[in-house]
């Protein structure tokens, strides 16, 4: 998926699914967003002294990036007397070769992953894919986006844009030990994957993780998680690698009280998630490497406005208020970071040399929701803004800034131009939309421009009475 | 120059001039709660997990009821006998914690004496916990303040669930998909 999936332009598989598909995504999306979204404002109001807590998130992010070259020769002084090793990665192509060799040196050709955003900015898979190497995900929704051959969509849910009785299908078609009694019924399809998983963990010796946080003063990792995949990723293999991007970093374990309050609460809207797993260097005889990674990393760092981006803890709660994502979906991103943080991570991160990553910082309405939400208190407005005046292609993008607006503000014009969009679609050249739209549906992502528009699909599901839930 | 060099120094150059920050800790770090069994029981039934609150003098009988017909792994130091060692094939795990944390529901395995090891209360599909009340902290605070971080750690906040399909709710995948929780008073 990513090397590719950063990197490159448009190569999303077009296949008949994909408006159907797309109709998909856009209410699964609504209904995502907004459910996800007051669980989280009911128990964030649970804590009298939240923004306290996220006033002490950011000031503790900024310190940590101010003494980020001091804070990181900790952590790996810590790690290493721990028994760990660490690796230093300035790119994607050097993160993959340190991981490859790290893998080859076991002699297997199998690694399980839990879910990284890291690896998949880098695009780890398919560079160990490359040299023999099979990386299977195992988070329930990575292994559907896997199996399916496709791309996240959330940080959260990535596979949000796939309904039941297409993740059976993938199920059905890829697995090849499911009966062809399974069901749609998401127990039954989770089982599925349960039973799918669980040999792979018993016997996989190698596991690959990120991280939410390292602790500076102890050489602590921390993972957090729902399922339990990975639990078993970073306990059951003999050699765990962690590929970790370097702001991630938290000066001292007492940070973690901040941070542990902060993060589930604004993800899954939970007090706390179901699993949390600390470790520090190597634990109960297992081989552990830490590979601190760059990439783009330490040139956002370098940008007075911009830097404010490294403080993101990846909770996702921007997404989920967002009227542009709500409507545009993860896809249009063309990143593994979408939404309002990867409006603004992208673009800095890659540069904004290609025509999709300069107008990344018009995919927004500038309403300013997404700052109001975060726990880190990045104020993505003030980032888009600037970023905006540094875009090259400025005429064109601004048009495309006033077309989210008109957009966004009318509802009968949305469904018009959707229609209008969908009508045009087979005319448009390199799969893009013309003129207004462009600036935040011209990414490469044709599932945007749906042969049938959401509204028309709509209603006429609706009529059928079978309009998904 | 070496990559760890290179990073170092792109760094340094990055945040020339940049201005520190204080870190202000406003924040809770203790906080009053008068029934910490009361809200810990509340908090970890919320996530759909069993709990009893039992006088410490009964625990043994609960657990004798709790256990019955499972083929259950219980731990070193944990101070009991008669149990499973194979866990591919167990049925549950029996344990400790090292700290609980009433506000989330939470209970914290440092893998010490009695708490078995990461793949031992993971693999099986029943995890039983017993609880001492003087273990439960109000917060997440405390709880941080009280672990040894050299030790690995389990937190574990209910059963372990999935939102991934239609953001239906579906409890166990690759965790227990039973928590049932124990606190002796
Ligand atoms: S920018 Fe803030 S709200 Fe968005 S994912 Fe990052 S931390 Fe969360």
């Amino acid at each position: 998926m990513s090397a590719t999936f950063l990197g490159m332009p448009g190569n999303f598989p077009e296949n008949a699914a994909i408006a159907v598909q797309d109709s998909q995504l856009r209410f699964n999306l609504r209904k995502a967003t907004h459910t996800i979204r007051d669980r989280r404002a009911s128990v964030v109001g649970e804590l009298p002294d939240w923004q306290e807590l996220r006033a002490a998130g950011k000031a503790i992010k900024d310190h940590t990036l101010r003494n980020l070259d001091r804070y990181l020769l900790r952590m790996e002084e810590a790690v290493t007397r721990a028994g760990g090793t660490v690796h230093w990665a300035r790119d994607a192509a050097e993160a993959n070769r340190i991981v490859t060799d790290l893998v080859k040196a076991t002699g297997e050709t199998e690694v399980v992953k839990v879910k990284s955003m890291a690896t998949q900015e880098i695009g780890l898979n398919e560079a160990l894919a490359e040299h023999g190497i099979a990386a299977y995900e195992t988070d329930l929704a990575e292994l559907i986006v896997q199996l399916g051959d496709d791309f996240p969509s959330h940080i959260l849910v990535p596979a949000i844009h796939r309904n039941r009785s297409e993740i059976r299908e993938i199920f059905l078609d890829r697995m090849p030990e499911v009966s062809r009694d399974l069901t749609d019924d998401p127990p039954a399809l989770t089982e599925a994957a349960r039973l799918h998983l669980r040999e792979r963990f018993l016997r996989s010796k190698v596991a690959i993780s990120g991280a939410n946080f390292m602790v500076a003063e102890t050489g602590t990792l921390v993972v957090l998680e729902s399922e339990g995949n990975g639990r078993m990723c970073l306990s059951l293999p003999e050699t765990l690698i962690s590929v970790v991007g370097i702001e991630k970093l938290l000066p001292s374990w007492r940070d973690l009280e901040v941070f542990l309050q902060l993060l589930p609460r604004s993800s899954t809207g939970e007090r706390m998630n179901p699993y949390t797993s600390m470790w520090t260097g190597a634990v109960e005889g297992q081989e552990f490497h830490l590979v601190l990674l760059d990439n783009g990393r330490t040139d956002v760092l370098a940008d007075e406005v911009g830097r404010q981006a490294l403080r993101c803890i990846r909770c996702s709660a921007c997404l989920n208020v967002c009227p542009v994502y709500e409507r545009a979906g993860g896809h249009a991103y063309g990143s593994v970071y979408p939404g309002p943080i990867g409006a603004i991570l992208t673009p800095q991160l890659r540069g904004m040399g290609s025509e999709l990553d300069a107008s990344l910082p018009f995919a927004s309405s500038l309403c300013g929701a997404c700052y109001d939400v975060c726990p880190v208190a990045i104020d993505i407005p003030e980032v888009l803004v600037d970023l905006r005046a540094k875009a090259p292609h400025a005429a064109a993008e601004r048009a495309g800034m006033k077309a989210a607006g008109w957009i966004l503000n009318d509802h009968e014009r949305l469904a018009k131009a959707q229609r209008a969009a969908t009508k045009l679609r087979k005319l448009v050249p390199k799969r893009r939309l013309p003129g207004p739209l462009s600036a935040w549906t011209d990414t490469r992502d044709v599932p945007e421009i749906p042969e049938e528009s959401f509204r028309d699909w709509w209603e006429r599901e609706a009529s059928h009475g079978q309009g998904a839930e | 120059m070496s990559a760890r060099e290179e990073i170092l120094a792109r760094i340094r150059t990055a945040v020339a001039g940049a201005q520190d920050v204080e870190i202000p800790r406003g924040y809770r770090t203790e906080r009053q709660v008068d029934d910490l069994v009361g809200l810990f029981a509340e908090r970890v039934d919320d996530y759909r997990a069993i709990v009893h609150v039992v006088p410490s003098a009964g625990v043994p009988a609960k657990i004798d009821e709790c256990v019955r017909g499972r083929r259950m792994v219980i731990p070193e130091g944990f101070g009991r006998d008669g149990g499973w060692d194979d866990l591919r094939t167990a049925d549950g795990v029996l344990t400790n914690c090292a700290v609980a944390i009433a506000e989330t529901g939470t209970i914290v395995l440092d893998h010490g004496p009695g708490q078995g090891t990461r793949a031992q209360t993971l693999v099986p599909d029943y995890h039983l916990c017993v609880v001492r009340a003087d273990q439960i902290v109000p917060g997440v605070p405390e709880a941080v303040a009280r672990l040894d971080p050299s030790r690995p750690l389990t937190w574990i906040s209910g059963p372990s669930a999935t939102s991934d399909i239609e953001l239906n709710r579906v409890e166990g995948v690759h965790g227990p998909r039973t928590l049932e929780v124990v606190i002796s008073t």
